[in-house]
């Protein structure tokens, strides 16, 4: 068995609206930072898992994410994987 | 309709069990019963409502644990024969992150926390869930929740839409949501999400009973 270390991103589509991520910049915007453009706020998910090659691992993190870290109306995902 | 059971689902964090329970008991004279949300045996009730709270802390998304626990693995072959689900604000999220209804509910635009009452437009009674006569009616009910900004692509919209999907719509539009949307139903019928609390609005002594009509209608065959 191999383990791996995964992490996951979510993000809202980018047609979906983030009130708090327009918060956070309006906020960023008052300490002082210039040239903000855009600012969207998403997820972060680090998973610990074996399995037997990556590609059962990434079957297994696609499901995952499919079905749980995200919801895909109104989110994307990527990861990144690496073998510990 | 003397054995008529209507399940009220509890998972962790629900807290509008009991209010659901005393409207419909109290105020209406329907037989309820608490499901824990471990249960997966449904054979006893006749209808089922899926009230609001914090399910499971509203951890990673609203609804989107709930969507796991054996209960609602369980809905998909009550809903398919036909059987009466509701479900009220985290109800209405855990229907749609579950699949039963289309579209998402997100963080309100306004990033606030609302509770308020807000009128409401009647736009379908399919399922015979609102009471929509010759002429377009409003009532008013409350709402309270900070992630109720109903979001779908646009085929989603035009297919609600083109099949009278929509059966309530905010007048003043509290949350950001698209096309005003505060509840769909399913194709069937069968199924209703929507934000707004009508077993809050059952008893004229705590501010109106616009929301009897649909809460009384889970009876319906």
């Amino acid at each position: 068995m191999d383990q791996f270390a995964v992490k996951v991103f979510v993000r809202l589509r980018p047609s979906v609206l983030d009130p708090a991520g327009e918060a956070t910049k309006s906020a960023s915007i008052k300490l002082g930072a210039e040239g903000i453009k855009s600012l969207r706020i998403g997820k972060m998910i680090e998973v610990k898992i074996e399995g037997n090659g990556e590609n059962e691992v990434r079957e297994k993190i696609d499901l995952l994410c499919d079905r749980l870290f995200a919801n895909t109306v109104i989110e994307d995902y990527e990861y990144s994987l690496e073998k510990l | 309709m003397d054995n008529f059971t209507v399940g009220v689902v509890v998972f962790p964090g629900s807290n509008c069990d009991r209010d659901v329970s005393w409207a419909l008991e109290g105020c209406l004279g329907i037989r309820t019963k608490y499901l824990w949300h471990e249960s997966s045996d449904l054979s006893n009730v006749d209808a089922i409502v899926l009230p609001g709270g914090f399910s499971y802390g509203d951890y990673l998304r609203c609804g989107a644990i709930a969507r796991f626990s054996p209960l609602i693995n369980a809905l998909d072959e009550f809903v398919k024969s036909g059987k009466r689900v509701l479900g009220i604000c985290n109800g209405f999220q855990i229907l749609t992150e579950s699949g039963f209804l289309p579209g998402a509910l997100t963080a309100n635009k306004n990033l606030n926390f609302i509770c308020d009452d807000v009128e409401l437009d009647i736009v379908s009674s399919k399922g015979g869930w609102f009471n929509n006569g010759d002429e377009k009616q409003t009532i008013k009910l409350p709402i309270a929740h900070g992630e109720g900004r109903y979001h779908c692509d646009s085929d989603t919209l035009k297919k609600l839409v083109d099949n009278e999907l929509i059966a309530l719509r905010y007048k003043n539009n509290p949350n950001g949501s698209s096309f005003d949307i505060a509840g769909i139903t399913n194709e069937k019928g069968n199924v209703l999400g929507l934000m707004p609390h009508p077993e809050r609005a059952c008893e004229e002594t705590i501010g109106g009973t616009d929301g009897l009509f649909t809460l009384k209608s889970l009876i319906l065959k």
